[in-house]
């Protein structure tokens, strides 16, 4: 036990006085904050950015009611300066671009005959809003023709709320599955990116111990299995004490240059947020949002949560890390990594992947039941599903497997270690790695 | 005198290949014992056993009279062929971090860092980086670490591979008094002059198997072809040549004299022995040369294996 508690102090010191963790350390959090704030002024400065469209209306089927200016765009009439003399304008870059609305004997007609020129290729934002004055105006038109009154059709627009309950008694909101697929989409990201960058570090780690040639003086001391645990457990707490210190200089930074640059909080979440989830936040309680919020992160089950996230947590990174210092005993150097690190990293993506395409959208469906089983996507499936709610049976399975495969895949991570470690020279295949298991002690 | 280490039988095979074949290997208390044989013979394989890196498919190892166990690893330094130390960490701090792994104490270790540093005028390493250092400087850290937890068993792989002549001659030294001080020491080299220097015993391993092994005065004994190098002044010196050929078989010589000596080698027959050929030459002129033709260990190392093949 002090021995593996030797190796794991010595791993954590080496990673944590090594310069470029350091570095990282200190300079990820004022990247990350910087380039918030540079795409949030960026986004800023485009919409100030006043965009002017002319149109020329020969259909005399439109008015200045219908192109009424908006934040970003401002529409002028160019119908009586003559098409040829407005492309012309355009070309010379005076205005973003010319809408064309000609002359036609039917509406379906004028529909699929309206042009626009501009001298870039126009945003999709842009077309949107026009095609939608377009379709609304000659719906509008249309709807008359009929006989229809159109403001009849306008009062009788109604919205509906669904309240959503489950049997438990919970009752949720739209905010609240908001918030769901938020913790459970930030669970599950923050354990693909700490697999990665600590599970790469552990193989390193190993790679380093071969080419150095110290690893023969350190399994004369100590049992390589208890080697391989104590770089898992060292890197790992080196990755926590990283993200720890990531996490609060993210939020000291944040809030500094929030207030010192005078940008509204509020403003930056609400332009993340839908429409409709705007809506339903408008819509709870109507008291104040921030209270608001976190009534309802009080509602969802965090102590589970919180239990839950430290168990996959854990077992999904021992699992991948075990399998990332299997592959570093394999090879000599880092470049042979290559042929043995996509079908560790095919797993862990295919997690996160499923987990953003199913989970969100179904969090209880077969693809999602299903990837939030099998071992190797289970820790991140299953932490994004966790949120939504997941029967005990289903937990206790997937937990269970989790295990299972967790001891195994040590265990099989082990012997490849024990013999990797000792062999130099040529590059290991799968063939080789088979035979390794196979050496009794 | 009893040993310290009895290896019986031991059997050890890699997937189809059979690494170690049946070795048994005796190494009394107090001895240096030299492990010998070719590239890839079965030294290491033998070595990683002894150590517990591996586990052999059979047989037993005997450590004091024990059985072999986990809790061994304090009572052996190993310093392998292979080695090499954490790059970027400081020399102190590596050289307390391996001894603690061998069961020192932190305090311990530092008082006996500190006396071997100042043995090797080496204190002023301390806080540099074995990167800082070069490779016959980290081979000194390397000894010192590997005895610093005055083990009962040290195995030295290959130590003198990396020192200038100086400090080769130093660690031979050191190795020696080590000895001297009750450890036992395996020494495993391809330098012969070094086994007969250092080694009280031998063992040759070729091919998975031990071919040859005990005292190397024994050994020396039993490899002796009874041959011996012959300086004669006489003035008929093709006459006497011609003469003993007849009765022995010669070689023309491998070594040389002062001045127009006859000199040859002369390969006595079972039933001859030396004061025969003394006699036959000291009637014919003055003997000026004559010394028994002895095997180096090199001679044995060579003949040993190329019989075994």
């Amino acid at each position: 036990m002090s021995k593996l508690k030797l190796i794991i102090e010595r791993e954590f010191i080496a990673k944590v006085r090594n310069k470029s963790f350091i570095v990282m350390t200190f300079l990820s959090p004022l990247i990350m904050v910087g380039m918030g704030f540079l795409v949030y002024f960026l986004m800023k400065k485009n919409n100030e950015k006043v965009k002017e469209i002319v149109y020329i209306d020969n259909s005399g089927l439109f008015s200045k009611e219908d192109f009424k200016d908006s934040k970003t765009v401002h529409y002028l009439d160019f119908t009586s300066k003559g098409i040829e003399d407005t492309k012309q304008k355009v070309e010379q870059g005076n205005y973003y671009g010319a809408l064309i609305i000609p002359k036609q004997d039917s509406l379906e007609l004028l529909a699929k005959s309206i042009e626009f020129y501009s001298k870039d290729s126009p945003g999709m934002s842009v077309m949107n809003a026009l095609e939608n004055k377009i379709e609304t105006k000659i719906r509008n038109q249309k709807l008359n023709d009929f006989g229809i009154d159109i403001n009849k059709i306008n009062a009788s627009r109604i919205q509906s709320d669904i309240k959503m309950y489950n049997f438990s008694g919970e009752e949720s909101s739209k905010l609240i599955n908001g918030l769901k697929i938020g913790v459970g989409a930030i669970a599950g990201y923050f354990l693909m990116m700490f697999v990665m960058i600590y599970g790469t570090s552990v193989m390193r780690s190993v790679i380093e111990e071969k080419t150095s040639r110290i690893i023969e003086v350190i399994v004369s001391s100590v049992k390589p299995f208890q080697l391989m645990l104590g770089k898992i457990i060292g890197n790992a707490s080196a990755g926590l004490l990283q993200f720890f210190i990531w996490g609060i200089l993210i939020f000291i930074l944040g809030t500094l240059a929030t207030s010192l640059l005078g940008i509204n909080m509020a403003e930056m979440q609400t332009a993340n947020l839908s429409a409709e989830q705007l809506e339903a936040a408008k819509n709870v309680a109507g008291g104040d949002k921030m209270q608001v919020l976190i009534q309802e992160v009080l509602r969802l089950p965090l102590l589970i949560l919180f239990v839950l996230f430290i168990f996959y947590f854990l077992g999904g990174y021992m699992l991948y890390s075990s399998l990332f210092a299997a592959v570093g005993a394999a090879v000599d150097n880092e470049t042979d990594t290559q042929q043995f690190m996509l079908p560790i990293m095919l797993p862990l993506i295919l997690g996160v992947y499923v987990g953003f395409a199913t989970v969100i959208n179904d969090p209880h469906g077969p693809i999602s039941v299903a990837f939030s089983h099998i071992p190797l996507t289970s820790p991140i499936v299953m932490l994004m599903r966790v949120p939504f709610g997941v029967t005990w049976t289903e937990l206790a399975i997937s937990m269970s497997l989790l295990l299972i495969t967790f001891t195994f895949m040590v265990w099989l991570a082990a012997k490849i270690y024990r013999v990797g470690i000792l062999m130099y020279g040529k590059k290991p295949t799968y063939k080789d790695l088979y035979k390794w298991l196979k050496y009794k002690g | 005198m009893s040993n310290l280490l009895e290896i019986n039988n031991v059997v050890k095979n890699y997937g189809d290949f059979r690494a170690l074949n049946n070795v048994s290997i005796h190494i009394p208390k107090g001895s240096v014992y030299g492990l010998l044989g070719p590239n890839g013979a079965g030294k290491t394989s033998l070595i990683r056993i002894i150590n517990q890196i591996t586990m052999p498919d059979k047989g037993t190892i005997f450590l004091d009279g024990e059985p072999l166990s986990p809790k061994h690893t304090a009572d052996i330094g190993y310093l392998p062929e292979e080695r090499g130390l954490y790059k970027s960490m400081k020399v102190g701090e590596q050289a307390l971090y391996l001894a603690q792994l061998k069961g020192l104490s932190k305090s311990e270790a530092k008082k006996r860092l500190k006396y071997w540093f100042e043995k090797f005028d080496i204190s002023a390493w301390w806080n540099k980086k074995i990167e800082e250092l070069s490779k016959g400087m980290a081979q000194k850290v390397q000894f010192i670490v590997t005895v610093l937890h005055q083990p009962k068993l040290l195995i030295f792989d290959e130590p003198f591979s990396g020192f200038d002549p100086i400090n080769a001659q130093l660690i031979a030294q050191e190795i020696l008094k080590l000895r001297d001080e009750g450890a036992t020491i395996i020494f495993s080299t391809h330098r012969m002059e070094s086994v007969e220097e250092m080694c009280d015993e031998i063992a040759l391993i070729n091919k998975s198997n031990k071919i040859l092994d005990g005292k190397l005065d024994d050994i020396k004994r039993e490899f002796r072809t009874n041959t011996f190098q012959v300086g004669l002044h006489t003035s008929n010196a093709k006459e006497v040549e011609s003469q003993l050929k007849e009765k022995f078989e010669v070689f023309p010589p491998d070594f040389k004299l002062l001045g127009n000596e006859l000199t040859l080698s002369v390969k006595l027959g079972r039933q001859d022995s030396a004061n025969d050929l003394l006699a036959f030459l000291t009637n014919r002129g003055e003997v000026q040369h004559f010394v028994e033709l002895i095997p180096s260990a090199n001679d044995i190392f060579i003949q040993a294996v190329n019989k075994n093949n």
